[in-house]
């Protein structure tokens, strides 16, 4: 049996700075998870961010993950000639001048491989950022939530930061990412 | 390697570094809440399903006229910790044009923008985690950051690999840059391996004659095989 080898120093983060406008921020049509005819529920998740001060975070890039209306992940392409699956579950966009932007998608049902509820995953870059951010927005009143085994990591005081509030329209969920402060946000080291 | 182990060593930026002042209020200051390992695959899907256009990786020919600036060649490889191949994994670039100015509306500094560059490209990685880029050397730039700052010349990466866990956006910076020593982005990084893993090397072998000037920046995302090592080739 060989010794086991030091693993190779993982490539450092940096920061995604305020111009990835021009590269991984211009594709505008990320915004819309869902094609006409995907099973499930639409809704349109709409997210804010706000930085220390409350103030909206205007150049953000949100990316987000999700399983779809039966709580399967889309597969991994396979190669480079793949076709992409009819809903791939992911999703990009740059915030707006108010700190938000706002994703057309289904509402993810229950994680089919384990006992969780149904959530999306965040990715947070932004100018000032180092490292992304990870956090997790779940949806009040699902029966799931009590036990989910993520949110069970997290203190019950700081749990309702994950949890999206139902807009008057009905079909808007709003989730609002506070970077500090007494509401801070619950964020993940994955 | 967890990330607060990687902190602790020093080869990932901390969120808070009061230098670069932007970190002051928008990082966090509550501590992560750490996930498991055992939960790693609840963690969602990849993503690398945008098309690939043909001079996507070329930089240089994406108007009609050439960009103005010195032409460079920017190849590696994508690997894991241990040194795997990340293949198929969909490689973006972007990145300031010779003079140093973004083609980016909130991008003041007066240096010429150029019409041929847009600054914007992407690959997917072969079957041996391989990408390759055309482009022009990327200025440095000044900002606002202290007095008299100046960011290195660099390139943006972003990249996904094949969890959640690896995904990556970082910069790679050019051999020998006098700037680095008080770029507080790249100062970040404590552990001068870490550090050194940023900067590209000046590569002859992927130099074109007559042609090109080629750097070679391999990139190394978190996670490793979970396979026994005797069992490994």
């Amino acid at each position: 049996m060989s010794e086991p080898q030091e693993p190779l120093i993982a490539s450092a983060s940096q920061t995604v700075g305020p111009f990835f406008h021009v590269g991984p921020g211009a594709s505008d049509r990320c915004g819309v998870l869902a094609a006409p005819g995907i099973p499930g529920e639409r809704i349109r998740l709409r997210i804010r961010v706000l930085d220390g001060d409350g103030a909206p975070v205007d150049d953000a890039m949100v990316e987000i993950r999700q399983a779809d209306a039966k709580g399967a992940y889309a597969p991994p392409p396979a190669g480079p000639e793949d076709p992409p699956p009819a809903f791939a579950g992911f999703g990009r966009l740059s915030t707006s001048k108010d700190g938000d932007c706002c994703f057309e998608t289904i509402r993810p049902g229950a994680p089919a491989e384990s006992a969780g509820a149904a959530h999306v995953t965040v990715c947070l870059f932004m100018r000032g950022l180092l490292r992304h951010l990870y956090t997790r927005i779940y949806f009040p009143g699902d029966p799931a939530l009590d036990r989910d085994p993520i949110l069970s990591l997290v203190p019950a005081e700081r749990r309702p930061t994950l949890l999206a509030q139902r807009a008057a329209d009905g079909a808007t969920w709003d989730f609002v990412v506070r970077l500090q402060g007494e509401r801070e946000t619950v964020f993940f080291d994955v | 390697m967890s990330d607060r182990d990687a902190l602790e060593a020093g080869s990932q930026p901390p969120l808070l570094y009061p230098p670069y002042k932007s970190t002051v209020k928008r990082a966090p200051t509550q501590p992560l809440i750490v996930i498991p390992e055992r939960f790693a695959s609840l963690a969602t899907p990849v993503y690398g399903y945008l098309p690939i256009g043909e001079t996507d990786n070329d930089l240089t020919r994406q108007h009609d006229g050439e960009p103005q600036g010195e032409r460079i060649i920017v190849a590696g490889r994508v690997v894991d910790e241990d040194g795997r191949a990340v293949p198929h994994t969909l490689v973006e670039l972007w990145q300031c044009n010779a003079a140093g100015r973004y083609r980016h509306a909130k991008d003041n500094h007066p240096a010429p923008i150029d019409p041929n560059f847009s600054g914007a490209g992407r690959a997917i990685t072969d079957a041996e985690g391989r990408y390759r880029f055309v482009t022009i050397k990327p200025g440095a730039y000044p900002w606002g950051n202290h007095d008299n700052a100046w960011r290195p010349a660099h390139l943006h990466f972003s990249l996904f690999g094949h969890s959640i866990a690896t995904r990556l956006v970082t910069q790679m910076y050019f051999p020998n840059d006098p700037l680095c020593a008080w770029d507080p982005m790249f100062q970040s990084v404590r552990d001068p391996r870490a550090q050194q893993r940023l900067v590209s090397r000046f590569d002859l072998s992927l130099t074109e004659p007559n042609w090109a000037l080629g750097y070679r920046f391999d990139i190394i995302l978190r996670g490793r095989d979970s396979t026994p090592f005797e069992a490994r080739v």
